[in-house]
């Protein structure tokens, strides 16, 4: 008897966990008591990483060295004219009427644990509410967006990947900017993209920004690049697959965005 | 529950099965992934009937909720169920040879996946295919394992 309360009283949980959002709290509160065991299971990645960097020859340690400082030259480079694109931008914005271009801030952020279920594309990272971590905050890495923050703990926090089941981004193609929905289909390699019209001017190749419709992500990241389009004339609706940009399973070190408005004034 | 002797070991080694699952594998492995808090715990249930039951698979089970990030309850019903079967049966099985218990194992973790899989879908992030089951298997194929070190452990410590 007692069995089937205790057992009742578990499914009440697994109910109120699925429809109310009253549960947050608390899991806030003891996700900080079981990360010490995502710092443990972190040991061995830990120690590769650390043997990588410090038990390197000498030659392989000035070749990167070598090669790191060319690639800062080139960014460098490419950076000198951003102040006044971006001082640019802002005036030719405030001609047009339209809203201040928002400057992103960003946090560095180790990987620590990835979620040990296959059918959830979650990611935890070592940055949590002690460090201004906010729910819904945007996720990326060297090359695109990897997803946003769902649970906040105070030292860590979770990140669901754009690639999972339950997530979806809205996205417009760089190159003209129509608008779409990427949805993740719970492989790491792929995102689906519905809903777009067999006519839709879209390619092979056509890279995918964040739009920033919906106010959750930040205008203009990467996400994914057009792999596949099927139009089947039968349909109303192609088929499209895009490949995400960010390195989903390889990245250790992310990048968390603050977004911060800008004025003209600060970019000059 | 009056404290048995070296309750301890439980503990730790229920601690070190919740570092395995979490354990960062290469993505062909992922699937395959033993279940190894549901073992240790099928071990315990069956060593320490009295000691061990529905009570330690609840907050194994909450643990593991928060680990996975799955939704609370998830594994905490399932272990639950696990624990409450293996406590049923422990007659029997301290009985069985390595390999029936082996196959028990599978019968038990397959009811753990299947639970975990129904809460799943209601969330709607259900594995597409019965890939969600190899689990069982591998769990099954390593009990000779889990459950030598595990006795070594018991009986080092003298857990009672």
């Amino acid at each position: 008897m007692r069995i089937v309360l205790t057992l009742l009283v578990v499914a009440g949980l697994i109910v109120a966990d699925l429809r109310f959002n009253s549960l947050d709290r608390t899991r806030a509160l003891l996700d900080t008591l079981v990360t010490p065991v995502y710092w443990v299971a972190d040991i061995p990645s830990r120690l590769s990483e650390w043997q990588q960097t410090h038990l390197v020859s000498r030659s392989v340690l000035q070749e990167e060295s070598e090669r790191l400082r060319r690639e800062n030259l080139i960014l460098e480079g490419r950076t000198q004219q951003m102040a006044s694109l971006q001082a640019e931008n802002i005036r030719l914005r405030g001609l047009l009427n339209s809203a201040a271009l928002l400057r992103d801030d960003v946090v560095v952020a180790e990987l620590i644990g990835v979620s040990p279920d296959p059918v959830r594309q979650q990611v935890v990272i070592n940055k949590g509410a002690r460090d201004g971590v906010y729910l819904g905050q945007a996720l990326i890495d060297a090359d695109g967006l990897m997803g946003q923050v769902v649970e906040v703990a105070e030292f860590t926090s979770r990140v669901l990947l754009i690639t999972d089941l339950t997530h979806s981004v809205p996205v417009q193609i760089n190159r003209n900017g129509v608008r779409a929905i990427a949805e993740g289909n719970g492989t790491l390699s792929a995102l689906e993209i519905h809903h777009v019209a067999a006519t839709t001017d879209i390619r092979e190749g056509d890279l995918l920004v964040t739009s920033g419709l919906g106010g959750r992500f930040p205008v203009g990241y990467p996400v994914a690049v057009v792999s596949a389009v099927e139009r089947d004339p039968g349909q109303t609706f192609a088929r499209i697959l895009a490949q995400p940009t960010a390195a989903l399973d390889r990245s250790r070190h992310v990048l968390l965005v603050f977004t911060v408005a800008s004025t003209a004034d600060e970019a000059q | 529950m009056d404290r048995g002797q070296g309750y301890w070991v439980v503990i730790v080694t229920l601690l070190v099965a919740a570092v395995l699952a979490v354990l960062p594998l290469p993505l062909w492995l992922v699937w395959l992934r033993p279940e190894w808090v549901a073992m240790v715990l099928v071990y315990w249930c069956i060593a320490l009937p009295h000691r061990v039951g529905v009570v330690a698979a609840l907050l194994a089970g909450v643990a593991m909720d928060l680990l996975e990030g799955a939704l609370l309850g998830q594994n905490t019903f399932a272990l639950a169920v696990v624990a409450l079967l293996s406590v049923g049966l422990y007659q029997r099985l301290r009985l069985f040879s390595l390999w029936q218990q082996a196959g028990i194992v599978f019968v038990l973790i397959g009811i753990h996946q299947l639970i975990c899989q129904w809460v799943q879908n209601l969330e709607g992030v259900g594995a597409r295919s019965p890939l969600f089951l190899l689990p069982a298997l591998s769990s099954a194929l390593l009990w000779p394992l889990v459950l030598t070190v595990l006795r070594s452990l018991r009986r080092h410590y003298r857990v009672a």
